[in-house]
């Protein structure tokens, strides 16, 4: 029985892994490739199957004038995008999702519940619902087209789920432990940034985390809200896409768009195993 | 230079979790507050910290208005039931906290941090992260940081009631102990609790409350002799004192068709019907005795506790050694008289065997 169960563990584990896995290494190898090593009969292995090339990669370098695409500008304005829509969500996200947490808010109707799925309830509309009046509104405060205008858009896609996440774990942190700060002689400032907040730190990992996926992979946004000036990397791998697809170079940008998160990934789960952080508090 | 209450009440919902509370507490005494779960205990001790304002009443401790003044400069010091520490820090700086808000010179923490860590025995766990304490080590970490903080004001929130049997007797004791020999002459000590014992223990001047209100306060001794009310005996006593239904007349106590003698202090009393009240350790086994039905039996420690059941009357004696007995078998049991109390039926006391009398 529980050898069965072993083997069936292993064998599903290693089944999972080669679905994930077999994707990027076929990326990989694509990205080596030419026309000639894509287009003729199907190959696996360089050097063996073909001649490896770089050519895949240097035309993401190459400036369009030399007949590559460039996406350094467009990768360094969705890492500024991404990291900046990020961080300030996550300040205000925090702020809010304590306050939402720990004081009880009345105005007619309204209460603290309804105040979080108001947050919430601005990831429930399809984007494109949205995409009208973030065009209108940018356009008439004159930040259609630029890194300013996709962050103010980018804040308001991710501070939802920063209060979301935030509003969960604070009710999870034991209202006495602020009590405590505050008999300690701590203002209520002090007691939420020297102790809620170092308590806090796995809500905040997820919270950023979550916020840095979601603004990273956002296309339609970035596609709508942009045309010539800014570009974000996204919108500027689909547009590789012409004629021809090229798909040695899509490979290419595809496995540098898929970088950070995977580093993100891996440095957040070190530092989530590391500590027994989430165990911090019962 | 006293901590007075006056007239402090709280409402926030539809009951009164402070209803006309008035105190008086002076510096360098204990105080406890006896009460069962939600008769405000926690409610008062937060009011005086000031966290919760109360509806009505005021608060004054060195002639300056308390509610006046934000909980964060009040020099209060509190320990929850839970045992409420700073996870992210490790012993020593949990405790150095409150002094490090307060901006003592590092050597006075120091001190004050070594001190306090002797006091409640954690010498050498300094460097101990909270999560790998004890229950009872955590407990001893936060009643350490609200000692090396020396308040004025040291309020205690049911201390010991999440801790082990065994480990709240032994914390118990020392804390006697600690409260005896670690508190300066300046300091207000307020411990609350459900249990009479530790509230016989300490020794101290007790309030009874029950469903925010006061019902009765005094020196520990005299709660125990003299219950004001029917309310107070029965909260005052683990088990809760037992109370039967009856009448006096000229020649005997009468109740359950039961006939005792009249006790040396019930001479004097008018001849009527009275709610009597005995304690558990006062009902013996005895084959003269009267008869009983065993309702349950319950051994705990080198104690059994016999639910009895005669008539209406349903009461509890404490046998002072492990007996097995079954379930609705008779026994036959005495009563000491001369340790019969007797409420009136507006359920306030009568007559003690201490003497007491309420009005």
């Amino acid at each position: 029985m529980s050898k069965l169960y072993t083997f069936l563990k292993y064998f599903f584990i290693s089944f999972w892994t080669i679905f994930v896995v077999a994707p990027f290494l076929w990326a990989v190898s694509t990205s080596f490739k030419d026309f000639q090593s894509v287009n003729s009969k199907v190959t696996y292995i360089p050097w063996l199957d073909f001649e490896p090339t770089l050519e895949g990669w240097r035309v993401l370098i190459k400036s369009p004038a030399k007949g590559g695409v460039d996406i350094v500008e467009p990768y360094f304005n969705s890492i500024f995008v991404t990291c900046t829509a990020s961080l300030i969500s996550i300040v205000l996200g925090t702020l809010a999702a304590y306050a939402l947490s720990r004081f009880t808010f009345k105005a007619g109707f309204v209460r603290n519940n309804d105040i979080t799925f108001f947050f919430i309830s601005q990831r429930i509309m399809p984007p494109i619902v949205l995409s009208i009046p973030f065009f209108i509104f940018l356009s008439t405060i004159g930040l259609l087209d630029s890194l300013l205008g996709l962050v103010v858009v980018y804040i308001v896609l991710l501070m939802p789920i920063a209060v979301w996440i935030m509003v969960d774990f604070f009710n999870r942190v034991p209202k006495e432990l602020d009590e405590t700060a505050l008999i300690d002689g701590c203002n209520p400032y002090q007691a939420f940034y020297k102790v809620v907040l170092p308590n806090s730190i796995p809500g905040l990992i997820v919270a950023g985390m979550f916020c840095i996926i979601f603004g990273w992979i956002d296309f339609f946004f970035a596609f709508i809200l942009t045309f010539t000036e800014v570009q974000l990397l996204p919108v500027k791998v689909v547009a590789l896409n012409s004629s021809i697809t090229p798909w040695w170079s899509l490979s290419a940008s595809a496995l540098v768009s898929v970088a950070p998160l995977i580093i993100v990934a891996f440095v957040v789960e070190r530092y989530l195993s590391k500590g027994n952080l989430s165990g911090a508090l019962k | 230079m006293n901590l007075i209450g006056e007239k402090i009440s709280y409402k926030p919902d539809e009951q009164f979790h402070l209803n006309d509370v008035s105190f008086n507490f002076k510096k360098g005494n204990l105080y406890t507050i006896l009460g069962r779960t939600l008769s405000g205990k926690t409610t008062l001790l937060k009011t005086i910290a000031g966290l919760l304002n109360p509806d009505q009443g005021s608060i004054s401790f060195e002639e300056k208005d308390f509610i006046k003044i934000p909980v964060w400069e009040r020099n209060v010091a509190m320990v929850y039931q839970q045992f409420i520490n700073y996870p992210h820090l490790n012993v020593y700086e949990n405790i150095t906290f409150p002094l490090e808000q307060r901006k003592l010179s590092p050597e006075q923490i120091k001190k004050d941090v070594d001190e306090a860590l002797k006091t409640v025995g954690l010498v050498g766990f300094e460097n101990r992260k909270i999560q790998e304490l004890s229950g009872g080590q955590q407990q001893r970490v936060a009643l350490a940081r609200s000692l090396a903080k020396k308040a004025k004001i040291l309020l205690l929130d049911e201390p010991l009631v999440n801790l082990d049997y065994k480990l709240r007797e032994q914390l118990r004791e020392e804390f006697k102990r600690i409260f005896s020999e670690g508190l300066s002459q300046d300091t207000i000590l307020i411990y609350s609790t459900t249990d009479p014992q530790e509230v016989m223990e300490l020794n101290g001047e007790v309030i009874v409350l029950d469903e925010g209100k006061v019902l009765q306060k005094g020196p520990a001794k005299e709660i125990f002799e003299n219950p004001s009310n029917l309310k107070v005996a029965e909260i005052s006593n683990d088990p809760p004192m037992n109370v039967l239904k009856g009448s006096k007349n000229s020649k005997n106590l009468n109740f359950e068709n039961i006939s005792l003698e009249i006790p040396n202090h019930f001479k004097n009393l008018e001849d009527k019907d009275y709610n009597f009240g005995i304690r558990a350790s006062e009902i013996k086994l005895d084959e003269n005795g009267e008869e009983f039905e065993i309702e349950l039996a319950e051994i705990s420690g080198s104690e059994t506790l016999l639910h009895l059941k005669r008539g209406n009357s349903k009461i509890i004696a404490l046998i002072e050694e492990v007996m097995n007995f079954k379930i609705h078998e008779k026994v036959k049991i005495n009563f000491n008289a001369n340790k019969f109390y007797a409420f009136g039926e507006d359920e306030k006391l009568v007559s003690s065997p201490y003497g007491g009398t309420n009005g």
